[in-house]
């Protein structure tokens, strides 16, 4: 099984501040392609800082710093000549809460190829549209109204509708901040399903809260703890029997 | 280990081991009655071993309801996950002990009509297979791995007596074929006892997994020390 894995994502001694504060203390971890990769960690831990330094999200806050190395690929994603629009479209991410426009479900998926310039309205705009929605295993449940509001869907099928638009771009990873916290269980159950299709394209990485979906969707685990990744390894490892103390307890709900 | 942070969980799991270890209890009882009603030809002993098998069972039932309902609303992992899977396991093997220690009191009530002479053999047998599952549910009850690998190395200890014993019994029965009865009960008697040692060690190797992780059935033992060591990938 490992003789053929392959990093998309390969991280080096990343360390993060927010001011004076060491967030990050030097994360080491490589995410490999083809694979769904989960993040877990009690509140506070710095998963999702991390998450969010794969794709640059952390740019935007003032007191922000980071050092250390970000590969997507062989490409260093803080090297300056990096355009950050360009990677968030190879980075794509869907957020805790579905974001969709206050658009059209049509529009939600093609604006992003638009302003892109990857393809022209018309046929090939239609096409791109119903596969990204197919993708996401929302086209029958919305082809019929594709010139409805996104955000008259239901929250689950607005979050696959977010799924939909991240693929539209084609991105190589995608990004997942607790995608199914605001879901119903039938409705995270679609989303797990959906990830599991998708891995076949893309390289997933999910941060949740939920071990359970960690251990049901991932094929690898990554346990944070204060801002160090404590353990990292193959789910079926870290929910069975994992190397680590820290990591032990923390599954095992004798944490705090 | 700290404790669950769920003080509910903590307790049902401790409750499951205790209900193991008690179960434990009574299947070396068991062994003990069986082996003492056939050395004392005690026949009211013998039935008792009989009778007292359905509580081993009524536990067995019990401790699968506890495991199941573990499984289907905790959620357990890692070592958590590892007890209630070691559990399944055990109880199923504590389970055959005790229908074994049940035949031997069954095979006991055969020797009315052909009393055995010679039970020293099986005595030593029985002492050794008793001391087996003490030393497995020890390991369980205080999750030693050394005393489990201890049990497995021990085993072909009680495979040898095993077979002394029938070359013994064999020669009782060609030197007097009116001892030919007795002689196979006795033999049947002595193969109940030496699997009772083998599923001492099935159980041995479950205390293993519950406590490093580690699947050593059927390899050898230097694999298995090595994968204990920490020399060895699975």
């Amino acid at each position: 099984m490992s003789t053929e894995l392959e990093n998309k994502i390969t991280v080096r001694d990343l360390k993060l501040w927010y001011g004076d504060f060491e967030a990050l203390h030097g994360i080491n971890l490589d995410i490999y392609s083809g694979k769904i990769t989960a993040f877990i960690g009690p509140s506070g831990c710095g998963k999702s800082t991390f998450l969010r330094t794969l794709n640059r999200m952390n740019d935007r806050i003032p007191s922000c710093r980071i050092e250390g190395t970000v590969l997507l690929g062989e490409q260093d994603i803080y090297a300056p000549e990096v355009d950050v629009v360009q990677l968030r479209t190879h980075v794509g991410m869907v957020f805790q809460k579905p974001n969709p426009f206050p658009k059209s479900i049509y529009e939600n998926i093609a604006y992003a190829p638009r302003i892109h310039g990857l393809v022209d309205d018309g046929p090939d705009m239609d096409e791109l549209v119903e596969t990204a929605l197919r993708k996401a295993s929302i086209w029958d449940e919305v082809k019929d109204k594709l010139q409805q509001p996104g955000t008259a869907l239901s929250g689950g099928q607005q979050q696959r509708l977010c799924i939909a638009r991240t693929i539209a771009v084609q991105p190589d990873v995608i990004l997942m901040d607790e995608p199914c916290s605001a879901l119903d269980p039938i409705a995270t159950a679609k989303i797990e399903e959906l990830m599991d299709e998708l891995k076949q394209d893309y390289t997933i990485v999910i941060v949740t809260h939920n071990m359970q979906q960690a251990a049901r969707v991932s094929d690898y685990t990554a346990y944070f703890y204060l801002g160090d990744l404590i353990e990292f390894g193959e789910t079926s490892t870290i929910f069975t029997a994992p190397n680590k103390q820290e990591t032990e307890d923390y599954i095992t709900g004798r944490f705090g | 280990m700290p404790e669950h942070t769920i003080k509910r969980f903590e307790d049902e799991l401790t409750l499951l081991k205790e209900k193991v270890l008690s179960m434990g209890g009574l299947v070396e009882k068991a062994i003990r009655r069986a082996i003492n009603a056939l050395t004392e030809q005690n026949t009211k002993k013998a039935r008792k071993v009989i009778e007292r098998d359905k509580a081993i069972n009524a536990l067995e039932v019990e401790i699968d309801n506890m495991t199941r309902s573990l499984l289907a609303l905790r959620q357990p992992a890692a070592s958590d996950l590892r007890l209630v899977i070691a559990t399944i396991k055990i109880v199923t093997d504590l389970e055959r002990i005790g229908d074994l220690a049940e035949n031997i009191a069954e095979s006991m009530l055969q020797t009315d009509e052909h009393p055995l002479n010679h039970t020293d053999s099986l005595q030593d047998l029985a002492d050794r297979a008793i001391a087996q599952v003490q030393d497995a549910l020890d390991a369980f009850a205080r999750n030693d791995v050394d005393k489990a690998m201890q049990v497995i190395s021990a085993d072909h200890k009680i495979n040898r007596a095993f077979k002394s014993m029938q070359r013994e019994n064999l020669t009782y029965m060609l030197e007097d074929p009116r001892q030919i009865s007795a002689g196979l009960i006795a033999s049947n008697i002595g193969k109940n006892i030496e699997r009772i040692g083998d599923h001492a060690v099935n159980v041995a190797e479950m205390v293993i997994y519950m406590v490093r992780g580690h699947d050593i059935r059927h390899v050898d033992h230097e694999t298995a020390a090595a994968l204990l060591n920490g020399e060895l990938d699975e």
